[in-house]
């Protein structure tokens, strides 16, 4: 079998002298789906950061690729093919649609693993058109990033995650806010994307949402990792149960 | 319009500015407009860093007496001819502002507002303490008696720093249209979403803050020959920091228009109100501007227009 | 007895007692900047504004510059309360805090300078107390002047007050509590914007009551404000951001580097102290000493 995509060993990662991870395994395959679960400050984003780089674990590895990145900077990691959507939208509000893909584009990875372009030209715009067509945003292409409604930033999020060419996309509760009908139309195309090849883990509460779409999911409680398997096995286990679900 | 052909234009009206000069010739005429042109370096490099990258640069008046002081030094060492001061003392503010960066820029940015704003005040202690530039009393600079080409050395000034400013002005726009800019840009907005998109920010803030202090390098190297007698208070001016801050600000901050218009307006209007009441009134019309402009239109002049043009436009339709 | 050792031992008396000094004119900046996150670059504006408010009343009416800004902070309590008013309705609540924000400090640092220097032109001015002159001696090679002590024993009490306030009474928790967690403070039932306004008023009053310090201590004109920029942010950063007990130890920590710097390299030298202990806090434990 070959070599997971990802892989995070025994992260830890304490802030003062409180431990918000404690010796947390987690790895994804290569094409694999995964779900992340977990309470409210159980260690999830942190988890998300420490892979990304906005954090530095304090112990552990991250494993990417087949290269060791814990030491490198966050556009270092992203250059190498990792993206990630944030759980409060973040778009560049000076910017329109187009040009916040553009920044990605520009900045990014880009396809096979080439240099980051150095230009601005035509490829580019067409490059960021495409995407936001993919993502359903070609009417609003043009507006002011500032102006989207909570659904459109949430798609944004995507496109621009999307522009970076990821091999693993992290979406960190990219469907918080959001109607039945506007979540199906983000899983949809979260599940294109899969099958283009794209790892996915996905960050969620919507509990319908992660059990239809994750191949697997791991579930973290204050800073460890409590299970991690087959969807219908770890929600039936009673520790996840216990912790997660009731109480 | 490409960056190459821009900066023709801009090199062109800077010609034509100076051919009207030439016209009148009023020797009080090429001194102030010295002075605007001046502003016109010093406000747009301010914008590189602080309205391209969003990063707040208070110790202006250090890196242009930065660039005037290393002019002083070569005069007395080396004598060099002024177009080649420029690009050393440029060279000298670059590293200045590199290193500035690289201190507080890993940390919040406002780290880097306030260790700007006590640079100056450290390097004004530096330059006082210095008796081989003239310490606290100053020093003499004798201009050289014959420039080739010119009619006389206020001219050659006057050109000189109307093509600075033509340089300044285009290496702005170069740098806003280009992947740079587009970068500086994203980190304006959002630094976290900047770096997750792949930005290298901390580098390009270096690039920005290194560029920025070039120029304003450039806008003080030629100052001791302009005035002839240098001091630390009068090359650490505060004036110059306001002015810095006050003219993008007021013109707007989003492109090189906006310091050029700054500058033009407000550095005209200091020159008549120096002359016609006093420099410390017309100082303080500009603190009174600058504090009106970011409370009521932040997006300065040029943001006004636009708004004016919306609205307009949206009435037609 | 050594010279030098005497030098030694007077740089360091005088040196804590400039240090409590220090102490009040920052004490302001840990409130505004280090709890609330307003980069006042215009503190200093008001530590002057105090220096001349208790001169005119001192040279008119002859009543102590101390008694006076004590007096009158209910005034500068109100014009800190504005302050924010304004701060907050035109920067803080759109999110434009971090260039207009602190553009709009520095032009009211700017305006307040220019100010004074059109209405009091650029002379020194000095008040009379009785205890500017005298100097009292603890041992025969060292002596305190009274122009140092009394600033510095007010200063330390006032700086204790303000702990005191911060720890035990409830709007001094609110404070506290706004600097950390705002979602806590409306859990408290307190609203942000109001407590940061009494905190603000406060670091204002501190502000004038340091003025009138300063001008007890030297004479005074209106560009004197700028050496101060660069001693209040090195003081807070130093101390760690938002720590008063902090903020009393790293301005006694400036207080003497500076008066070292003074008495064995030139008194010229003493500004660059405050820079050089700034950047290097920076650089080595941005944290501060006490921070939190």
């Amino acid at each position: 079998m070959a070599e997971p995509i990802l892989s995070a060993t025994g992260i830890v990662k304490t802030f003062g002298g409180f431990t918000a991870l404690d010796q947390v395994d987690f790895s994804v395959e290569r094409g694999e789906r995964v779900g992340l679960l977990g309470p409210n400050g159980s260690g999830k984003s942190t988890l998300v950061n420490c892979i990304t780089g906005t954090l530095r674990n304090d112990a552990g590895q991250v494993i990417f690729a087949d290269e060791r990145i814990d030491r490198l900077s966050t556009h270092q990691r992203i250059r190498r093919g990792m993206a990630r959507t944030f759980q409060i939208p973040r778009p560049f509000h000076s910017m329109t649609v187009r040009e916040n893909i553009e920044i990605a584009l520009l900045y990014a990875a880009g396809p096979a693993d080439s240099e980051p372009r150095r230009t601005t030209h035509d490829a580019n715009a067409d490059d960021a058109m495409r995407i936001v067509e993919e993502v359903g945003l070609h009417k609003k292409a043009d507006e002011r990033s500032g102006s989207l409604t909570q659904v459109d930033l949430r798609k944004l999020e995507l496109a621009r995650a999307m522009a970076a060419h990821p091999r693993l996309l992290i979406a960190d509760e990219a469907m918080a806010g959001l109607s039945t009908g506007e979540v199906d139309e983000i899983l949809a195309l979260l599940l294109r994307l899969n099958q283009a090849g794209v790892s996915i883990v996905m960050i969620e509460h919507i509990m319908y949402a992660v059990m239809k779409f994750a191949q697997r999911i791991a579930v973290l409680v204050a800073g460890r990792k409590i299970a991690d398997g087959d969807p219908q096995s770890v929600i039936a286990n009673p520790d996840v149960q216990k912790a997660y679900l009731g109480e | 319009m490409a960056p190459l052909r821009f900066f023709g234009v801009a090199l062109g009206t800077a010609v034509a500015v100076f051919a009207a000069g030439a016209f009148v010739h009023n020797e009080y005429l090429y001194l102030a407009a010295y002075t605007v042109a001046q502003y016109i370096v010093l406000a747009t490099a301010w914008n590189i860093l602080g309205g391209y990258t969003g990063y707040v640069n208070f110790g202006a008046a250090g890196f242009f007496a930065t660039g005037a002081y290393t002019s002083v030094f070569l005069h007395k060492t080396v004598a060099l001819p002024l177009f080649l001061m420029i690009p050393i003392a440029g060279l000298i503010c670059a590293v200045l502002g590199l290193a500035m960066g690289y201190l507080t820029l890993r940390l919040r940015g406002v780290f880097f507002a306030i260790a700007t704003l006590a640079m100056a005040i450290v390097l004004h202690t530096l330059v006082v303490n210095w008796s081989f530039v003239g310490g606290a009393r100053g020093a003499y600079i004798i201009r050289p008696r014959e420039v080739m080409l010119f009619a006389g050395y206020s001219q050659y000034l006057f050109a000189t720093m109307l093509a600075l400013a033509a340089i300044a002005v285009s290496v702005a726009r170069w740098v806003e249209h280009s992947r740079l800019g587009r970068g500086l840009a994203a980190i304006r907005d959002d630094e976290t979403a900047a770096e997750c998109s792949g930005v290298p920010t901390l580098r390009l803030k270096l690039v920005a803050t290194s560029l920025s202090g070039l120029l304003m390098g450039f806008a003080g190297a030629p100052f001791p020959y302009y005035v002839g007698y240098v001091d630390p208070a009068g090359a650490f001016n505060l004036a110059y920091g306001v002015n810095s801050i006050a003219m993008p600000l007021i013109g707007g901050m989003s492109s090189w228009v906006g310091p050029l218009i700054g500058a033009v307006l407000l550095g005209t209007l200091q020159q008549v109100l120096t002359v016609t009441i006093s420099s410390a009134v017309n100082l303080l019309l500009v603190g009174v501007l600058l504090v009106t402009f970011v409370t009521v239109a932040p997006n300065g002049i040029v943001g006004l227009f636009d708004k004016l043009r919306r609205k307009r436009g949206g009435r037609d339709g | 007895m050594d010279v030098t050792f005497n030098l030694l031992i007077n740089a360091i008396v005088a040196g804590i007692l400039l240090g409590g000094f220090y102490a009040a004119v920052s004490i302001g900046i840990s409130v505004a900047f280090g709890m609330l996150d307003i980069v006042n670059i215009a503190h200093p504006a008001f530590i002057i504004l105090g220096s001349y408010i208790a001169y005119i009343v001192n040279v008119n009416l002859g009543v102590d510059p101390i008694v006076t800004v004590v007096v009158l902070s209910p005034a500068f309590f109100a014009l800190g309360v504005a302050m924010y008013r304004w701060y907050y309705v035109a920067f803080e609540r759109r999110g434009r805090e971090s260039l207009s924000g602190l553009a709009f400090f520095f032009g009211i640092l700017f305006i307040g300078e220019v100010a004074l220097l059109l209405v009091f032109g650029v002379d020194y001015r000095t008040v009379n107390t009785p205890y500017i002159g005298p100097s009292f001696a603890i041992t025969s090679n060292i002596s305190i002047s009274m122009r140092l002590f009394v600033p510095f024993l007010v200063s330390v009490a006032m700086v204790l007050a303000i702990q005191l306030y911060m720890t035990k009474t409830f709007a001094g928790r609110c404070i506290l509590a706004v600097s950390q967690n705002q979602t806590a403070l409306q859990l408290m039932g307190a609203n942000p914007q109001h407590i940061k306004a009494i905190a603000f008023g406060l670091s204002i009053v501190t502000a004038a009551v340091a003025g009138a310090f300063l001008i007890v201590i030297q004479p005074v004109e209106p560009s004197i404000g700028r050496e101060y920029i660069g001693r209040v942010f090195a003081v807070c950063v130093l101390g760690g951001m938002g720590s008063i007990p902090g903020t009393l130890l790293a301005a006694i920590i400036l207080g003497v580097a500076e008066s070292f710097t003074a008495t064995f390299y030139g008194p010229s030298w003493a500004p660059a102290v405050s820079f050089g202990i700034l950047l290097l806090t920076l650089a080595v434990r941005p944290a501060g000493l006490l921070g939190r």
